[in-house]
């Protein structure tokens, strides 16, 4: 955990963290653009899994017995690229080469960044990877946590199951899957594509253990992550209620706020906008 | 050979029991290494049938610094899991070595949902993916260490053939294995169908006809030099090969004479756009024109036409 957490009200500094990783992925969008409203739903996720509960810092990146966050819903990588940011994992200039071809900082995360455990963009690729990651630190007896954050939509690829299968077959209780639940699909909304409810009894009938919660509830989460593994011998499942687009209220729950080009002043308009609605 | 020959499963349970480096893995296919999950407990891994899973979980132990060793069939491997292999293995240039079963004419009477017969093409496709075919059991023996210490994917077109010949000892990366010289035809093979092509150049020495017969051993990287050598010094370059005529080494060896512009007559033998009629080895290389005395005649009848 941070020092800084310690010393103030750990939940407002949390919030203060999520409101600066949103502006920096609406400064991403400036330009070239970028999944916009993927990231702002897993935001406050991937805040709080980096700067509350995962062992990874800067200083232990080459250190078999640290934790590993994968982000298999790779398109909202502008919210990882501004957490690792935040904790100092990624030096903040770095974003200023958005989409340059000199740097790879581009829409789908890659390993050459400091922090980025894999590359991503092809759905359905990081559960499989990561069950691999988790069997490994079981076979040496480690401790590490191995958490992958996908996306709802992305459930719809059948390796996510193949691997929750595997993962169960091998008692895996190392690995936590959080479900970024903003209930879009690409375009549509999940239930109106192809439903996914009730999620909690379909990884639960797959060998996992679920927990829901709001996914942008600090305390909430600190309560579920606090429960973790939820059974031994099973991998856990973190179902986090999300809104895509959250924090910015133009583009809360709508399918065409997925992709987003902004000019450098639309931007600063709903960085103002971020900064009186709350976060 | 002296002594008991050296098997796959041999070979391969020596060097890993002796390195924990090494984790094998399956996607419940034991075929080619029964006795091995016993000895090799928790680092023997079974994801069950889920080829996708498998190559993912690889990568995963790969990024650990493991060196897996994945079995499954080489259909299943090399297309249900395709983008798996392209995108977690080759795009990370992870050390992942993926044993393809029964592939090309060793699937037999299975059928063409088993016939791996562009799995040579698919993975030659990938960037820093290795690919090696060796031409029998004791030729995968001899190239395991070399394929299982490079850091680089690899896929292994598994072969349990028993050997014809003694093979040189030595097996580099990218380098082929030379059996006989010979200034009037060339034949290049790799796989199940060596042993075919050494009775073939048997058959055509005694007709007079000087056979140079390569054992390709990798198809990438590919022994260029040797097939260069071999496009200058003989008058009929033959490529034999149990894959797709798209993609293997008939299209290799065009890639390299455009890129070298030199040119050569070449006699292509593979399957052209269609799969092959399943029954066992034996009956389906006789069916394909592709046994020894087969292969023979129809490198002399093009002899004679020249």
């Amino acid at each position: 955990m941070h020092p800084r957490a310690e010393m103030e009200d750990p939940l407002i500094w949390l919030e203060e963290m999520a409101r600066r990783v949103r502006e920096r992925i609406l400064r991403l969008a400036v330009g070239g653009g970028c999944f916009v409203g993927s990231a702002l739903s897993c935001a406050d996720l991937l805040v709080y899994l980096y700067a509350r509960f995962l062992n990874v810092t800067r200083d232990n990146l080459d250190d078999p017995a640290r934790d590993y966050l994968f982000l298999s819903k790779g398109h909202a990588v502008p919210a990882l690229y501004a957490t690792l940011v935040e904790v100092g994992l990624l030096p903040a200039e770095r974003l200023e080469n958005h989409l340059q071809p000199d740097d790879s900082i581009y829409w789908h995360p890659n390993r050459s960044l400091p922090g980025v455990e894999f590359h991503a963009g092809s759905l359905g690729h990081l559960l499989p990877v990561a069950v691999g990651v988790a069997l490994d630190c079981k076979m040496r007896r480690g401790r590490n946590r191995v958490v992958v954050v996908t996306g709802d939509g992305e459930l719809n690829e059948g390796s996510n199951w193949e691997a929750c299968l595997t993962a169960a077959a091998h008692r895996l209780d190392n690995l936590i899957v959080v479900v970024d639940r903003n209930h879009f699909q690409a375009n549509l909304r999940t239930e109106a594509l192809i439903p996914l409810e009730p999620l909690d009894l379909k990884f639960e009938a797959f060998g996992c253990r679920t927990i829901r919660v709001n996914g942008h509830s600090f305390a909430e989460l600190d309560r579920a992550f606090a429960s973790l593994p939820l059974s031994f011998g099973r991998p856990s499942v973190v179902i986090a209620d999300t809104v895509r687009g959250q924090g910015v209220p133009g583009f809360q729950e709508r399918a065409d706020r997925w992709f987003v080009k902004l000019t450098a002043r639309e931007a600063e308009e709903l960085i103002a906008e971020l900064r009186e609605g709350g976060r | 050979m002296m002594g008991e020959p050296l098997t796959y499963e041999k070979a391969l349970a020596e060097i890993v029991l002796a390195d924990e480096r090494y984790v094998v893995l399956t996607a419940e296919n034991r075929a080619a290494i029964r006795e091995l999950p016993a000895r090799l407990g928790e680092r023997f891994v079974d994801v069950g049938i889920a080829e996708q899973t498998l190559v993912g979980v690889a990568a995963g132990l790969a990024l650990r610094g493991r060196t897996p060793i994945v079995h499954a069939l080489a259909t299943f491997l090399t297309m249900r899991a395709f983008e798996f292999v392209r995108t977690d293995a080759g795009l990370a240039n992870l050390p992942v070595k993926l044993v393809g079963g029964v592939p090309g004419f060793l699937s037999e009477a299975n059928g063409p949902t088993h016939q791996a017969l562009e799995d040579v093409a698919l993975m030659r496709s990938i960037p820093h993916m290795q690919v090696f075919c060796p031409a029998d059991e004791l030729d995968l023996v001899l190239g395991l260490p070399v394929v299982l210490s490079s850091p680089h994917p690899t896929y292994i077109r598994h072969n349990p053939l028993q050997a014809v010949v003694e093979h040189s000892r030595t097996c580099k990366i990218g380098k082929a294995e030379v059996f006989a010289q010979g200034y009037d035809v060339t034949i290049l093979t790799y796989g199940a169908l060596f042993g075919q092509a050494y009775q073939a150049r048997n058959l055509l020495q005694a007709e007079g006809i000087l056979t140079r017969l390569v054992n390709l051993r990798w198809l990438k990287p590919v022994d260029e030099a040797e097939i260069l050598r071999a496009a200058r010094q003989t008058c009929l370059l033959v490529t034999l090969e149990d894959h797709f005529l798209t993609g293997g080494l008939y299209t290799l060896v065009g890639e390299i004479l455009l890129r070298h512009q030199m040119m050569a007559c070449v006699l292509p033998l593979a399957l052209e756009e269609r799969w092959f009629q399943p029954a066992l080895l034996d009956d389906v290389l006789e069916r394909e024109g592709l046994t020894g005395p087969q292969i023979a005649g129809r490198i002399l009848d093009v002899m004679r036409g020249m």
